[in-house]
């Protein structure tokens, strides 16, 4: 009974302290173990947190029995418990790939630390979903950053350097952005717990400060989540980082900064101030809009397939904004299976890639020429995820997208409709490149090594795909999990 | 409330205004990050500033005093200053890392040598 009361604190606090130790280990075996050992645990954690809401509602933790308003409050909703069902569960996925994937791409004595920070990224993003305390969300958020930056920066490519040095301004600006928001709240509302906040703030609904910060918030996760067009850093940062960071973040990073939006938007502002007051739903509807058709454009004349599917990530994210939009429980409800579905979707993807690199010796279209008859399944995977990505029925992509359509019908807004399915369309280009080059195209001469991929890399990867094909057959997990959650934030409760 | 009590507010927003524009305007890395612990600075200003009472004394309680300022936003920026610190650190490692392999720390240097033909399928 003790250990259970305590697994809200224990989410965090085991990764996190995996992280020093891996360091003192100074042994890459050693480290490995203790990273695999420590997200497997925080994996079932949170599955045990996701299974105690389901059944009992919302769990509250005093840290350091302090109660809140006054100390720091981890609290685990329907929205944070499947946020962090994803975060973790990723990073179980990942990081049993990374160890032999960082073999080909990280300097072998840098090992124990690509593990040291890849544990810090999973704290930083595990700490954002389950913190009910604002300041805390900032603290987390560059702890999951500045871990973010050196492993980027980890990449073999020089150009990994200019990447994560891009990353470091755009994300401290996004970030400090946040703080003043918060700021400006903690000033109009005296306190910096979440649900507290809410409350006090309907005093103060609509004064020019609460506005402000109602602005800064929303810019500074934009830049976070790369709303279009503050997503620059994400194409360099994705495409030069080593693959199973690219899977990890493409997977979980930019879906945690959406749950913080969420977050803002319903549980402390409410929906009534964010669309009421601001033209928040126009602005939004707009900036999705242009990210599903301007990203997926510039993706379709991508000549490599990393920066292709990078640039097909800042689309997808106007599909998981264009729900938000709609301010509505079924918009919401896509919303959040999108960030599911599109997470898991796009780390196969993306763990993909990291495979095809090593025996193709990179990821450039002109280097894959014939990869259908060299690695017959891995083509074959991307092409599944692909058509995850297009929204084919069968995938996981159909599920979310079809609940985008029906908010939009519900919303009245047929024009909407037609827009999201000529989206789809660029996905069909963009996917489209892969398979003519892959499938339709012999073999050069003078690429391919002659490597296997290792099971250890091969399995996870597998497993992923895999999941993006039960996610789209049996929907009720994600989707019953999503519109729980969607319907919790509408009401307005915490 | 006059012009001069707002004066730390003006002072903050200088700050933030200056140090933006300095991330944005200038090419220089290193420069690029002074801008950029100016604009994180001028936020710590915004937290503590309105901790302040005029004629409030520390929190500690006594009969003398009853009116105090609030400890809290001390607190919260002196881990702001501590997130400052490591970013910045971070920041001036990469542009060392970025000295190393490109020669130069000037932006538009650097991504024109990046754009250099022959180095797509380098990689």
């Amino acid at each position: 009974m003790s250990v259970v009361q305590h697994l809200p604190a224990l989410q965090v606090v085991i990764p996190l302290l995996a992280a020093p130790l891996t360091v003192l280990l100074r042994h890459r075996a050693l480290a490995f173990v203790v990273a695999l050992l420590a997200s497997w645990t925080a994996f079932g954690i949170s599955v045990a947190l996701w299974l105690q809401v389901e059944h009992g509602g919302v769990v509250s933790y005093a840290i350091g029995n302090w109660p809140p308003p006054w100390g720091i409050e981890y609290r685990v909703d329907r929205l944070s418990a499947f946020m962090l069902v994803l975060v973790s569960g990723m990073a179980a996925m990942v990081l049993p790939y990374c160890w032999r994937s960082v073999e080909h791409e990280v300097p072998a004595q840098q090992h124990y630390l690509f593990f040291t920070m890849f544990l810090l990224c999973l704290t930083g993003l595990l700490g954002i979903a389950i913190t009910g305390d604002a300041f805390n969300i900032f603290v987390f958020l560059e702890i999951s950053s500045l871990s973010t930056y050196v492993l980027i920066a980890l990449g073999r490519d020089r150009r990994a350097l200019v990447a994560s040095y891009q990353y470091l301004i755009m994300g401290t600006i996004g970030a400090t952005f946040i703080v003043i928001g918060i700021g400006l709240l903690y000033l109009m509302t005296g306190t910096l717990n979440l649900v507290d906040m809410g409350q006090r703030l309907a005093a103060v609904q609509g004064t020019h400060p609460v506005l402000a910060a109602l602005a800064f918030l929303t810019v500074g996760i934009s830049l976070k989540l790369a709303l279009f067009p503050l997503h620059q850093w994400l194409p360099n940062a994705y495409a030069y980082a080593p693959s199973p960071v690219s899977a990890f973040l493409a997977a979980t990073a930019t879906k945690v900064a959406v749950y913080v939006l969420l977050r803002f938007y319903f549980s402390v502002f409410g929906q009534s101030q964010v669309f009421g007051l601001l033209p928040m739903k126009e602005a939004m509807l707009l900036l999705a809009l242009a990210g599903m058709f301007a990203a997926s454009t510039i993706a379709i004349f991508q000549s490599d397939l990393k920066r292709l599917f990078a640039y097909s990530s800042v689309g997808q994210i106007g599909y998981i904004i264009l729900g938000l939009s709609f301010d509505s429980a079924s918009g919401l409800t896509a919303t959040i299976l999108h960030l599911f579905n599109h997470g898991i979707t796009k780390g196969a993807i993306f763990m993909l890639l990291g495979m095809i690199a090593i025996v193709m010796g990179g990821t450039s279209l002109s280097r894959i020429q014939g990869l259908g008859k060299r690695m017959p399944l891995t083509s074959f995977g991307v092409v599944l995820c692909g058509l995850s990505l297009i929204g084919v029925p069968g995938t996981a992509g159909f599920i979310s997208k079809w609940y985008l359509l029906l908010a939009a019908l519900e919303n009245g807004q047929w024009w909407l409709v037609f827009l999201i399915l000529l989206s789809s369309l660029l996905a069909v280009a963009y996917v489209w490149r892969f398979v003519e080059v892959a499938y339709f195209r012999e073999p050069r001469k003078d690429t391919g090594i002659d490597a296997q991929v290792p099971l250890s890399m091969g399995l996870p990867a597998v497993l992923l795909v895999a999941a993006t094909v039960v996610f789209g057959l049996i929907t009720g997990f994600t989707v019953g999990s999503a519109s729980k959650a969607a319907a919790f934030l509408m009401g307005g409760l915490l | 409330m006059s012009l001069g009590g707002h004066f730390t507010y003006f002072i903050t927003i200088f700050l933030m205004i200056a140090g933006l524009f300095i991330v944005i305007a200038r090419g220089n890395l290193v420069k690029k990050l002074v801008g950029l612990g100016i604009f994180q600075t001028s936020v710590y200003l915004l937290y503590i500033a309105p901790g302040k009472l005029v004629g409030g004394t520390a929190p500690i309680l006594s009969e003398a005093f009853t009116v105090y300022s609030s400890p809290l936003p001390h607190v919260l920026i002196l881990t702001a200053i501590v997130v400052g610190v490591a970013t910045l650190a971070l920041g001036l490692a990469l542009v060392v890392r970025i000295r190393e392999a490109y020669d130069s720390i000037e932006e538009d240097q650097i991504l024109e040598r990046d754009n250099q033909p022959g180095r797509e399928d380098a990689a």
